[in-house]
C-alpha cells in the first residue's frame, strides 16, 4: 500500500484549519483518516517519559530557588512536544534543541547533570553532541535551524540515513534564520523536520504581536515546505506527526514544518513575572488541557495504566529527581586554565601568554 | 612554476583542495556554472559536479549557518560571500556560532569552515562593494583571519585555510585579483601564522597586508629616491598575529608605519601599533604611525582615490618619523 503522507491530504502544502489530534482533552481517541494512533507500547513510553520529564522540570525550577542553577526556562505544559517529538526520532537522527528543551534532552538520554551544565554555569555545554546526536542548546534563537539543515544536507550528500529535527518556539519564527532555513531546506529537499512549539508567548509578547498569518505552519508554504498543524498537548498526535515527517524525510521526501499548539504554563524563566502580561484565567484554561492528564486518562480507560504501573512511574520520576538534586548539589569546579583550552585547535602564543598571566595571578 | 593571476591561484587552490579531499565542498551565490562574479570558482562545478560545487539561495546567514551544520557532519565547506559588505547578514552565524563552536562544546565539535570574502576598494565599485571589514573578524576570538598579498600566498594560504581545523575568514584583496606572479602549487609553505619580510630594508618598517602589500612595495621603491631604505612586512595572518617577525623587523629598523585601507579609528592598525610599542619601545626612534582610510563610510567611486592610502601619503608618513630629532648612537637597536 502506498502510504499517504500527511500534507497530501489537502493536496497542497497548507496545514489543516484545525490542529490534528488523536486524543481529546479528556483522553478519548479521535479517528483520523491518515494519522496513525501509536501502539500501546509507545503510548506507555510517552506517558513514562512525560511524567519523568515533568518531575525533572519542577526539580530544575526548585534548584533555581536554592541557587544551584543560575536560571531555568521551564517547559511545563509542553511535555507532549518535548517527549513526543524526541521519541519519534531514530537513534541515527539528530536533535537541535533550544534553551527551553531540557526535557527533550533528558528524554533523548543526555544525563541530567550534563543537560544542566549550561544553566548551572560550569560551561556553555555539558554533553558531547556526537554521543547523543544532540546539537548545543540554542540561545540566540533560530540559528539552530540552519545548523540542522546543513547537517541534514551533508548526511544526504554522504548517503547517510539521518534526519535532523530542529526545535524552535513561536518567537523564533520571526527571526530571519528560520526563513532562510525553510528556504534552503525546501530548495535542497533536505531531510529535516522543523517543530515549532507555539506556546503562546515569546517571553511576554503574545502571538497577536508576533504573527499575522493564519498559523505559524502557514509559513512553510512560501518555501515549498509541507506544513502540519497539530495539537501540541496531544502526545499521541505529536509523536505520530513527527514520526511521519521523519519517515518522509528519510525516504527522500524533503522537509516538513510542524506547528504544535501548546502553552507555557510557567513564566519565561524563574526570573520572569508572567502576571504582568497574562491572566490567571488563561493559564487555568490551559491547565485543563494538560498533556500528562490526557495520556493518563487514555491509558487508564484502555486498561493499560493500573495503580501499580502508575506508582512505578512515579517512583522512577522521584528517583530521577533525587539523582538530579545529588548532581546539582555537588559544587562544580572548573579549572580556569580551561578558559584558553578550546579557542583554537592549538593555543596561539598570544593565548599562551594570557594563560600564563592568569596562572601567575592564581598561584 | 607558472605565472598566474591571484584569481587564477585561488581557483587552482580550490581545485587542488577539491581533488585532494572529498569532504571539501564549495558553495555560495553564483559559484556554480557562472564561476562566481569574480570567476574564482570558474570551471569547478563542471569538473567536480554539482554535489561538490553548487549555487545556494541568496542568503548569507543561510550559507554560513548551513556550512556550520555540514562541518558538524564531517564536511569541510569553503563558502563565498560575494562582497565584503554582503557578508554582514551572516555576522551572527560567524561570531556567535562559527567562532565559538569549539569553545562552547569544550572542544567536542570542530567547524573547519572557510569563508572567502573579496574585500577592500580600488575597483570603482559602488556602495557596499568596497568595505575593509577585517577588524570585525579579528576582534572575534576563535576565528583565524588571513589575507594574501601575492598570487603565491593566495594559493598557499587558501590551501592552509582549507586544511585548518579552525574556522578561517579568508579575505581576498579584490583589487589585486588580476595582478600576476609566479606560483608553485607544491612549494613549501611559509606557515599559516607567519608574517614575511617581502623586502628587506634598514631604515623603516612598513607593515601592510592584503591589497596594501603591493602599495607598500611601490612606496619602498619610491622611497629610495628620498634616501630611505624601507623594509616591507606582509602580515598574511591578521589573527593570530606574528609578533616575532614584526617585532624583529621593527627592532632592526627602529621605525614603523602601519598601512591599511580600512578606517583607522578602532581599526586593526591600532592593535598593531599597540603590540609593536609594547614590545619594541626601547628600539623606537619615533612613534609608530598609521596610514589608513579616513574615518568615513566608503566613498563613491569618483572620490575613492582620496580615501585609499597611496604612495605619497605613505611617504609623507615616513617623512614624519622624526628623522631630524635622532641622537646618533642613543640606543638604536642593532
Amino acid at each position: 500500500m502506498v502510504r499517504t503522507s500527511l500534507p497530501a491530504r489537502e493536496r497542497s502544502l497548507l496545514p489543516t484549519d484545525e490542529p490534528l489530534s488523536l486524543l481529546t482533552k479528556t483522553g478519548e481517541p479521535v479517528a483520523d483518516p491518515v494519522l496513525e494512533m501509536p501502539g500501546d507500547d509507545v503510548l506507555l513510553e510517552l506517558h513514562r517519559k512525560m511524567v519523568v520529564g515533568r518531575r525533572f522540570d519542577t526539580q530544575a525550577t526548585a534548584l533555581t530557588r536554592q541557587g544551584r542553577l543560575a536560571v531555568y526556562p521551564s517547559s511545563r505544559g509542553q511535555e507532549a512536544c518535548e517527549v513526543g517529538a524526541v521519541l519519534a526520532l531514530r537513534e541515527q537522527d539528530w536533535l537541535f534543541p533550544t534553551y527551553r528543551d531540557s526535557v527533550a534532552l533528558v528524554t533523548r538520554g543526555v544525563p541530567a547533570g550534563e543537560t544542566l551544565t549550561l544553566l548551572q554555569g560550569g560551561w556553555h555545554l555539558g554533553y558531547d553532541p556526537y554521543e547523543h546526536r544532540v546539537g548545543p542548546q540554542c540561545t540566540p534563537l533560530a540559528t539552530n535551524t540552519l545548523h540542522a539543515v546543513g547537517l541534514a544536507q551533508a548526511a544526504s550528500l554522504k548517503g547517510e540515513d539521518t534526519v535532523a529535527l530542529v526545535l524552535v518556539g513561536d518567537g523564533a519564527t520571526s527571526e530571519g534564520d528560520t526563513h532562510e532555513a525553510l528556504n534552503f531546506a525546501g530548495v535542497w529537499k533536505a531531510p529535516v523536520v522543523f517543530l515549532v512549539q507555539n506556546n503562546g508567548y515569546a517571553i511576554s509578547v503574545p502571538m497577536s504581536k508576533q504573527n499575522a498569518a493564519p498559523s505559524l505552519a502557514h509559513k512553510g508554504v512560501g518555501y515549498g515546505v509541507p506544513s502540519v498543524l497539530v495539537d501540541g498537548n496531544d502526545p499521541a498526535a505529536v509523536y505520530a506527526v513527527v514520526r511521519d515527517a521523519v519517515r518522509t524525510a528519510a525516504e527522500g521526501g524533503g522537509p516538513t514544518l510542524v506547528e504544535a499548539l501548546t502553552y507555557r504554563v510557567e513564566a519565561h524563566t524563574n526570573a520572569d513575572d508572567a502576571t504582568r502580561y497574562r491572566d490567571a484565567d488563561e493559564v487555568a484554561a490551559w491547565l485543563d488541557r494538560d498533556p500528562v492528564d490526557r495520556i493518563e486518562s487514555h491509558l487508564a480507560a484502555k486498561g493499560l495504566l493500573d495503580d501499580a504501573r502508575r506508582a512505578a512511574v512515579a517512583q522512577e520520576a522521584e528517583a530521577f529527581a533525587a539523582s538530579v538534586r545529588e548532581v546539582m548539589n555537588t559544587d562544580v569546579e572548573v579549572d580556569p586554565a580551561e578558559l584558553f583550552a578550546h579557542v583554537y585547535a592549538q593555543p596561539t602564543s598570544h593565548l599562551q601568554e594570557q594563560a600564563a598571566m592568569l596562572a601567575e595571578e592564581l598561584a | 612554476m607558472s605565472a598566474l593571476s591571484m584569481s587564477g591561484a585561488l581557483n587552482r587552490a580550490l581545485a587542488d583542495a577539491l581533488e585532494a579531499d572529498d569532504r571539501v565542498l564549495v558553495f555560495g551565490e553564483d559559484v556554480g556554472p557562472l564561476g562566481g562574479v569574480f570567476r574564482i570558482t570558474d570551471g569547478l562545478a563542471a569538473r567536480f559536479g554539482d554535489r561538490r560545487v553548487f549555487d545556494t539561495p541568496l542568503a548569507e546567514s543561510g550559507i554560513v549557518g548551513t556550512a556550520i551544520g555540514m562541518a558538524m557532519n564531517g564536511m569541510r565547506p569553503v563558502v563565498e560571500m560575494q562582497f565584503d559588505a554582503f557578508a554582514y547578514p551572516a555576522f551572527e552565524q560567524i561570531t556567535s556560532h562559527l567562532a565559538k563552536m569549539r569553545n562552547r562544546t569544550r572542544g567536542k565539535v570542530e567547524v573547519p569552515v572557510v569563508i572567502r570574502i573579496p574585500y577592500g576598494g580600488g575597483i570603482g565599485g559602488v556602495e557596499h562593494h568596497c568595505d575593509s571589514s577585517e577588524a570585525y573578524y579579528t576582534h572575534t576570538s576563535g576565528l583565524r583571519v588571513v589575507t594574501p598579498g601575492t598570487p603565491q600566498d593566495a594559493y598557499d594560504l587558501l590551501r592552509d585555510a582549507i586544511d585548518s581545523p579552525d574556522p578561517v575568514i579568508f579575505l581576498e584583496p579584490k583589487r589585486r585579483y588580476w595582478s600576476k606572479g609566479e606560483v608553485t602549487p607544491g612549494a613549501d609553505r611559509v606557515g599559516f601564522d607567519r608574517a614575511v619580510v617581502r623586502r628587506p630594508g634598514r631604515d623603516v618598517t612598513l607593515i601592510a597586508y592584503g591589497p596594501m602589500v603591493a602599495t607598500a612595495l611601490e612606496t619602498a621603491e619610491a622611497a629610495t629616491e628620498e634616501g630611505w631604505d624601507v623594509e616591507v612586512v606582509d602580515l598574511r595572518s591578521l589573527s593570530p598575529f606574528d609578533d616575532e617577525t614584526v617585532c624583529a623587523s621593527v627592532r632592526r629598523t627602529g621605525r614603523a608605519v602601519v598601512v591599511h585601507e580600512a578606517s583607522g579609528f578602532g581599526g586593526y592598525g591600532a592593535e598593531v601599533v599597540a603590540r609593536v610599542t609594547e614590545r619594541c619601545f626601547h628600539h623606537l626612534h619615533a612613534p609608530v604611525l598609521r596610514v589608513t582610510g579616513f574615518d568615513i563610510p566608503y566613498p563613491p567611486p569618483k572620490l575613492e582615490e582620496h580615501h585609499l592610502p597611496g604612495v605619497d601619503r605613505i611617504l609623507d608618513a615616513i617623512g614624519r618619523l622624526q628623522w631630524d630629532d635622532e641622537v646618533v648612537g642613543a640606543g638604536r637597536g642593532a
